[in-house]
């Protein structure tokens, strides 16, 4: 590896100096991926027609099914995807930064032509976008719930591994509660309401044992993050054996959110059964991210958690009590984790199974750290993972020839490429990791 | 392509300080040592008491929450304020029983008539203990250089899968193809277990996210090639299962009688036992690890290669995580694996670790209790239907109350050492005041 050559130009505004660093990694990261697709696309050319259907029977508005062919669409994904990464390399070189939207764009040509290649040659090419838009956003919820709790903690300061065992809690918590409620004489309706409130406390209870140890006892971060989870998964497992599996009924069977389709909304093509016709949680998660990014980006409370995740020292020193800020914003933290684990129950499953978020606190953290610490990129990485994971469903569906294990492995080696800095700067929180001891 | 606050390249530009500059005036802008270290040496050190009341208090949890899901009890606390006597008795009947189970699961069967099947718990208990013993000396060891491989899921994976592949497809000669198989495993782990070590040392990744996502890379990889005919699959099976194992790379059975299961494997773990001590002790290459542990800033001034360290620290803790997978595959579950072979081992063994607070004969002790834990759990779940994840909840009880040893004193209102850093306090003006001059 050599470092990458890196130009710092300085373009002076008034009273101001800013330094804008640019790097020549998302232009060489481009073209990588475009000569590799290339390369795949000679090795093994796809002659026959990739069909994309991109409405649902029950849509309003119907759309055409798109028909591609499987050589000439891919080598104009190639063609677009080569401009792309000549804008970029031009961009850089007039030291400017390559814009976040760009990178949207390079990804989805470069997943489209993917997939025309991948359909054109598999034994049904058809291609249900609706579906595999819908269950990519699904896959992600929780995720981005997790990794919204990763970027609050980890940005005041407290490396939060214990994602997976919020989310389990708050799976666990939300079943047995909207069950217990939802079948008495309060209705359904309260029942998930209060299995909502139920799985968010949850989290908070968990990050409460993390905030304690991590903050009171200066014990180190990971190392309570890395037992909570076994702790958590402990408990529900012995728990679920015990307590609810013999009384399936009665704790285990929460009533299911009901998809809301949003009028008008949901009739858009293609968009609108993707992101809104969902269950309200996933509305709620709307909700969230924007006030995350908010509060994060332009209010006092942001700008304060920020400081005493860089550097508490100056944020002491001005008076900002770094002990308290961390226990609070850890916890709140933990409350949104905790909801993401009530998809799992309420939202997708519909009951509480052993271990059931299978890891997704740890995709989610990938997500942090993919995403650079910023709850919108976090977000879009959360999406990313969530739309491979469903892509390896739908290809193995199709009968592709990609092995669905290293469809999975995707999310796991884009961060581990990511960490070492191959992808782009990765530089978290000052200060993450680190208790604060007064002195 | 490494932060601008990485203390190591901080320490680079350290370096070029020419050595006759005052010292103090480096010190700016050299990071001092991570409060990460700080931290492990307080998780590392400590008093035998705080274990041993860290273990009680997790049984004490344990018992509390067998009681209260015991359907018994539940059924005597009915009616608790007519016969409270009832509830009390279906608790100790609850717990007693179970931890009664437990006990004759993991050291020794009364109910037995002859000694040999009365002792089998003890020797399951061995069995069990085995490879946690050998994944915690892995842990272990690269807490000492102050890295943290929570790796061992994935480094197990492919030993299991490297040391299983050259049991069941090579045929060698008694003896020559066990060897070849533990070797063949043992490398698989440590190379694993050396990507996350090369890239701390070449790009500054994190060991802790690197080693995470390793493990589910390990995962899938061994997955697919599990399904992949050619690869791990049993010839002739739809299942992703691998074929037995051969005879000749199976370890061989220590004790005499069908009924006794432990294996060489066991005596592999003693000796990884000495050899970590040797190294961390004895060996030149171990100071330096402890250097490196204790203060990588001073142990790179001192002329140590820290980067290196790193890369062979994770190198030899990826090999000895291995030799757990090893035993599995060789030793535990001869009939042929599947992608499950780690058994939770490589995150036990981080618990490992922590309990015998990263020293070699610590790390023996701590893999024996928890491998009591897991043959006591067997026979508890199999006699009182208590489920085994209870023990996933004492181990981690233990470890949370180790790590906070304030926490234990004070739920047993023991004194707080506060007097010790007295002798330091009056260092510290001595300091300031030769910055003042």
């Amino acid at each position: 590896m050599t470092a990458p050559t890196q130009h710092h130009a300085t373009t002076s505004s008034p009273g101001l100096d800013t330094t804008v660093v640019v790097s020549w990694k998302a232009p060489i990261a481009f073209a990588v991926v475009t000569v590799l697709l290339a390369i795949l696309f000679i090795a093994s050319p796809h002659a026959g027609d990739a069909t994309f259907r991109l409405s649902t029977g029950s849509d309003l508005i119907q759309l055409p099914e798109l028909v591609l062919n499987g050589i000439v669409a891919t080598w104009i994904g190639v063609a677009l995807l080569a401009a792309v990464t000549v804008a970029s390399a031009a961009l850089v070189r007039a030291k400017r930064r390559v814009p976040l939207w760009l990178l949207v764009v390079f990804a989805v040509i470069a997943l489209m032509a993917f997939l025309t290649w991948a359909a054109a040659g598999a034994r049904t090419p058809v291609i249900p976008m609706p579906g595999l838009l819908a269950g990519a956003l699904s896959l992600s919820v929780p995720l981005i719930f997790g990794a919204l709790c990763g970027v609050i903690s980890e940005r005041v300061g407290v490396i939060n591994i214990a994602i997976e065992g919020q989310l389990l809690a708050g799976a666990f918590t939300s079943a047995v509660i909207a069950s217990v409620i939802g079948q008495g004489i309060l209705g359904p309706i309260i029942g998930q309401v209060a299995g909502l409130t139920a799985a968010a406390v949850a989290g908070v209870l968990v990050a409460f044992v993390l905030a304690a140890f991590s903050i009171k006892y200066f014990v180190d971060q990971v190392i309570v993050g890395v037992v909570l989870n076994v702790l958590v998964i402990g408990l529900t497992s012995f728990l679920f054996s015990q307590v609810l599996a013999p009384n399936a009924s009665l704790l285990n069977s929460p009533p299911r959110l009901e998809r809301l389709p949003i009028p008008l909304l949901s009739e858009i093509p293609l968009i609108g059964p993707m992101f809104f016709r969902q269950t309200i949680i996933v509305y709620l998660m709307y909700l969230i991210v924007a006030l995350v990014y908010f509060g994060l980006f332009h209010t006092k409370w942001g700008l304060r958690l920020r400081s005493v995740g860089e550097h508490p020292t100056a944020a002491d020193t001005v008076g900002i009590n770094v002990a308290r800020t961390r226990f609070w914003n850890v916890s709140l933290a933990g409350a949104i984790a905790g909801l993401g684990g009530a998809f799992f129950t309420l939202g997708a499953v519909g009951a509480f199974g052993k271990e059931m978020t299978a890891g997704a606190g740890f995709i989610a953290l990938a997500a942090v750290i993919f995403g650079q610490w910023d709850p919108i990129k976090a977000t879009l990485a959360a999406l990313l993972f969530g739309f491979a994971s469903n892509l390896q469903n739908t290809l193995s569906v199709m009968g592709s020839p990609v092995p669905s294990e290293f469809m999975l492995m995707l999310p796991y080696v884009v961060t581990i490429l990511a960490v070492a800095g191959f992808v782009g700067k990765v530089r978290g929180p000052a200060a993450a990791g680190k208790p604060y001891i007064k002195s | 392509m490494s932060n601008a606050n990485d203390p190591d390249v901080a320490l680079q530009t350290g370096t070029a300080v020419p050595p006759d500059e005052p010292v103090r005036e480096r010190e700016p802008e050299v990071e001092p040592p991570s409060r990460w270290h700080e931290a492990f040496r307080r998780v590392t050190t400590g008093n035998a008491i705080i274990s041993v009341l860290a273990v009680l208090l997790a049984l004490i949890v344990g018992a509390i929450m067998i009681a209260f899901t015991d359907e018994r009890v539940q059924a005597a606390s009915a009616y608790f304020f007519a016969r409270p006597g009832d509830t009390f008795v279906a608790i100790w009947d609850a717990v007693g029983g179970a931890y009664a189970a437990f006990f004759q699961g993991s050291i020794y069967n009364f109910r037995r008539d002859d000694f040999i099947s009365g002792i089998r718990p003890l020797t399951e208990t061995l069995k069990f203990s085995a490879p946690l013993i050998a994944a915690g000396l892995g842990v272990g060891l690269a807490f000492r250089v102050g890295m943290f491989n929570i790796g061992g899921r994935g480094q197990m994976l492919l030993a299991a899968a490297g040391a299983g592949w050259v049991a069941f497809s090579f045929d060698l000669p008694w003896g020559l193809h066990m060897i070849v198989a533990v070797i063949v495993g043992l490398l698989a782990g440590a190379l694993w277990a050396g990507i996350a070590g090369l890239l701390k040392a070449r790009t500054g990744a994190h060991e802790v996210i690197v080693t995470i996502m390793l493990n589910y890379v390990a995962l899938y990889l061994v997955s697919w090639m599990l399904r992949t005919p050619g690869l791990l699959q049993a010839p002739g099976s739809n299942n992703p299962k691998t074929p037995p194992m051969k005879d000749t790379a199976i370890f061989p059975d220590l004790l005499p009688g069908p009924q006794l299961n432990l294996h060489f494997g066991f005596l592999l773990s003693i000796g990884a036992v000495f050899l970590v001590w040797w190294i961390l002790d004895r060996s030149s290459l171990g100071f330096k690890f402890r250097a490196v542990g204790l203060n990588p800033n001073a142990a790179r001034v001192a002329g140590i290669n820290v980067k290196s360290m790193y890369v062979y620290a994770m190198l030899i803790s990826g090999a000895l995580v291995g030799l757990a997978g090893v035993h599995q595959v060789l030793g535990t579950v001869t009939t042929g694996f599947s992608s499950g072979i780690d058994a939770g081992i490589g995150f036990d063994a981080i618990t490992v670790a922590l309990l015998g607070r990263s020293t070699p004969f610590g790390i023996l002790a701590a893999g024996l209790l928890f491998g009591a834990f897991k043959a006591g759990g067997f026979s508890m779940q199999a006699a009182e239907g208590v489920p085994i994840d209870i023990v996933l909840v004492v181990q981690s009880l233990i470890v949370l109350f180790i790590a906070a040893p304030p926490l234990v004193r004070a739920i047993f209102r023991l004194p707080q050492p506060g007097a010790k850093p007295k002798s330091k306090r009056t260092r510290t003006p001595r300091k300031e005041e030769v910055a003042a001059k």
